[in-house]
């Protein structure tokens, strides 16, 4: 790639991403529910089934909060999908691949979006974790690392998100999507205790790329956790880094080629 | 020749799409892609903007190959595809902006050119509006805008007007017009042959992707259409009579408007059809209003064509 085809990229990536906030900016509304999600979800686990549960440590909304932030990184994938589809479907998608611009750029300006979204929804959410009596133990830099791990993994998930939603034959479909994330949410440790699962499904749980860094943010944050006892309870972190890499490595050039490719 | 597409054909599974398809546009003409729903001219026009690629044949845009040379193709085009695409959300004004740094415009540069389209697009009072808020008409006309930021050499429009109320497909046609007058070789598919005789300078009419005829507009009607005689009569009473004498004369049996009193058939001789039809009118004593020899609408060229086509070519569709 020769300089200047490099600096067109990140140009194109920089006006995409522009483009995505400024629509943000222009659609307050929509922002400030996409915001109040979160914030609904903590204040519901915390106050109306909190009452009801056993939590590690006796704290039920210390220990749900990683569960919490992991989950809403994760759920994120459909307001991934959800624009891309949107844009293939409208004709947008034709205009910016009949332009003569970098087939990632747009992936690019994607993600940057995307991740500012998560960036704000992990702050409001942590800001009212706060209010309700969550907080790290362990430090400003231990909290920042485990909010980079929450970031790492829903950047990992946007490449999956653009695949699909370029796959997909519009956004009606992110029906689809949600009745594939949500179970993939939940059979993870961020709520429940994969040893109390029957064997196999627990065995999923504690290999699920969710847990790895619901683990790993509960360490890093200083907060009880389920009692690890299998190998991926113990390498959290290491998965936890090495999980949004391999699912980068695997979908990220899909995206890219599903966006160039010619139908 | 500015475009170019020999034997072209693309299949998505069973449907062959196109089948082997010709196409030859002049440079600086507007040529219209004429055809019903499933002809085949959005994957025509996919093809051509390097959107998709073809399964057989060949394709070039200016003098480019359209898939091997598919970069400088897309620097020469404009397309403006059969949805509306431009960001609702975002202003007129703020959308060509985006478009126009996506195309590799300086920052400056985007902001002039998006000001002068504004301005020739009568945009420039709602430049600052949400998309969102236009008229059908407007949209169009911004998508459009978009299309040509970059001053394309070659413009593909797919159905721009279908959807669009008769007041904003004028809209639409006059800044087609303009584009075209101002050197712009203009290829436009469309369901209306009305818009097709009035935009085009030559047509080829598609149907089950493949061109079925083609020509000019006049030369259409005239080599394909043939002429038509419109007889009408005076007395309800006569129109049984009148059809069985009509159907003698020209050897067609006529379409009859019974409200207007109107009979219609295709004729091959003129004169000789007129004259004919009044002495046979006559013998059965229907009395005439008013009589004439026309050239076809584009209605009926486009009829009797897809209907020729279908005669000729039952079903070889799957291979
Ligand atoms: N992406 C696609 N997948 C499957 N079939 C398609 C696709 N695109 C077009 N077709 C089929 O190819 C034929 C021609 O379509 P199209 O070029 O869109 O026609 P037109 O634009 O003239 O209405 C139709 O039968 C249509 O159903
Ligand atoms: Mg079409």
């Amino acid at each position: 790639m020769s300089a200047a085809t490099l600096r067109w990229t990140v140009l194109d990536a920089w006006t995409m991403t522009v483009r995505e906030l400024e629509r943000r900016v222009r659609r307050p509304g929509a922002l400030i529910a996409a915001l109040a999600f979160p914030i609904m979800v903590v204040l519901m686990m915390g106050y109306l089934f909190g009452g009801q549960m056993d939590a590690p440590g006796g704290n039920y909304r210390e220990f749900i909060m990683p569960g919490m932030f992991a989950l809403t990184m994760a759920f994120g994938l459909e307001g991934t999908f959800t624009a891309i589809a949107a844009d293939a479907s409208r004709g947008i998608t034709d205009r910016f691949r009949a332009l003569p611009l970098s087939a990632s750029a747009p992936v690019a300006g994607r993600c940057a979006a995307d991740l500012v979204d998560a960036a704000l929804g992990l702050a409001v959410m942590a800001l009212c974790g706060l209010a309700i009596g969550w907080n790290w133990h362990d430090g400003a830099v231990r909290a920042l690392a485990a909010f980079g791990l929450l970031l790492l993994l829903r950047a990992s998930l946007v490449w999956a998100g653009v695949w699909l939603g370029l796959v997909a034959r519009g956004p009606e479909s992110v029906m689809v999507i949600q009745v594939l994330v949500w179970p993939v949410g939940f059979l993870s440790s961020a709520m429940v205790d994969p040893s109390t699962m029957p064997g196999w499904l627990g065995a999923i749980a504690e290999w699920n790329p969710l847990s790895a860094t619901v683990t790993a943010c509960r360490d890093l944050f200083g907060q009880p956790g389920w009692e690890a006892h299998s190998w991926p309870g113990r390498h959290a972190l290491a998965l936890a880094l090495a999980w949004p890499l391999v699912i980068t490595a695997v979908s990220l050039p899909m995206a890219v080629r599903r966006y160039r490719r010619l139908s | 020749m500015n475009v170019v597409a020999e034997a072209l054909r693309k299949s998505y599974g069973d449907t062959a799409a196109l089948d082997g398809l010709y196409l030859a546009v002049r440079a600086g003409t507007v040529h219209g892609l004429l055809g019903p729903n499933g002809a085949g001219k959005s994957t025509t026009v996919r093809i051509l903007a390097t959107l998709a690629r073809p399964d057989g044949g060949r394709a070039e845009v200016g003098g480019h190959d359209v898939v091997r040379d598919a970069a400088r193709v897309r620097a020469r085009i404009g397309l403006v595809g059969q949805h509306t695409a431009v960001d609702e959300v975002l202003t007129g004004r703020r959308n060509l902006v985006m478009f126009g740094r996506l195309a590799h415009l300086t920052r400056r540069a985007a902001r002039r050119r998006a000001d002068e389209l504004l301005e020739t697009f009568g945009l420039a009072d709602a430049a600052d509006r949400p998309a969102g808020t236009y008229s059908g008409g407007m949209r169009r006309r911004l998508d459009l805008a978009a299309g040509i930021l970059l001053a394309p050499t070659v413009l593909f429009l797919d159905e721009p007007t279908t959807g669009l109320d008769p007041r904003a497909r004028a809209e639409v046609w006059r800044a087609v017009r303009e584009l075209a007058d101002g050197g712009t070789t203009v290829l436009l598919t469309t369901q209306y042959l009305e818009e097709a005789d009035r935009l085009a300078d030559d047509i080829s009419v598609i149907d089950h992707g493949r061109v079925i005829a083609s020509g000019t507009p006049e030369g259409l009607k005239a080599e394909l259409g043939g002429d038509r005689l419109d007889v009408v009569i005076a007395d309800p009473g006569d129109l049984a009579a009148a059809s069985a004498a009509v159907e003698r004369v020209t050897g067609f049996r006529p379409e009859v408007d019974e409200d207007a009193l109107r009979l219609s058939a295709p004729v091959a001789d003129r004169v000789g059809a007129l004259s004919g039809t009044l002495r046979a009118l006559d013998d059965v004593h229907v009395t005439v209003a008013d009589i004439a020899v026309r050239r076809p609408t584009l209605d009926e060229v486009f009829l009797r064509l897809t209907d020729r086509a279908q005669k000729t070519t039952p079903k070889e569709a799957v291979r």
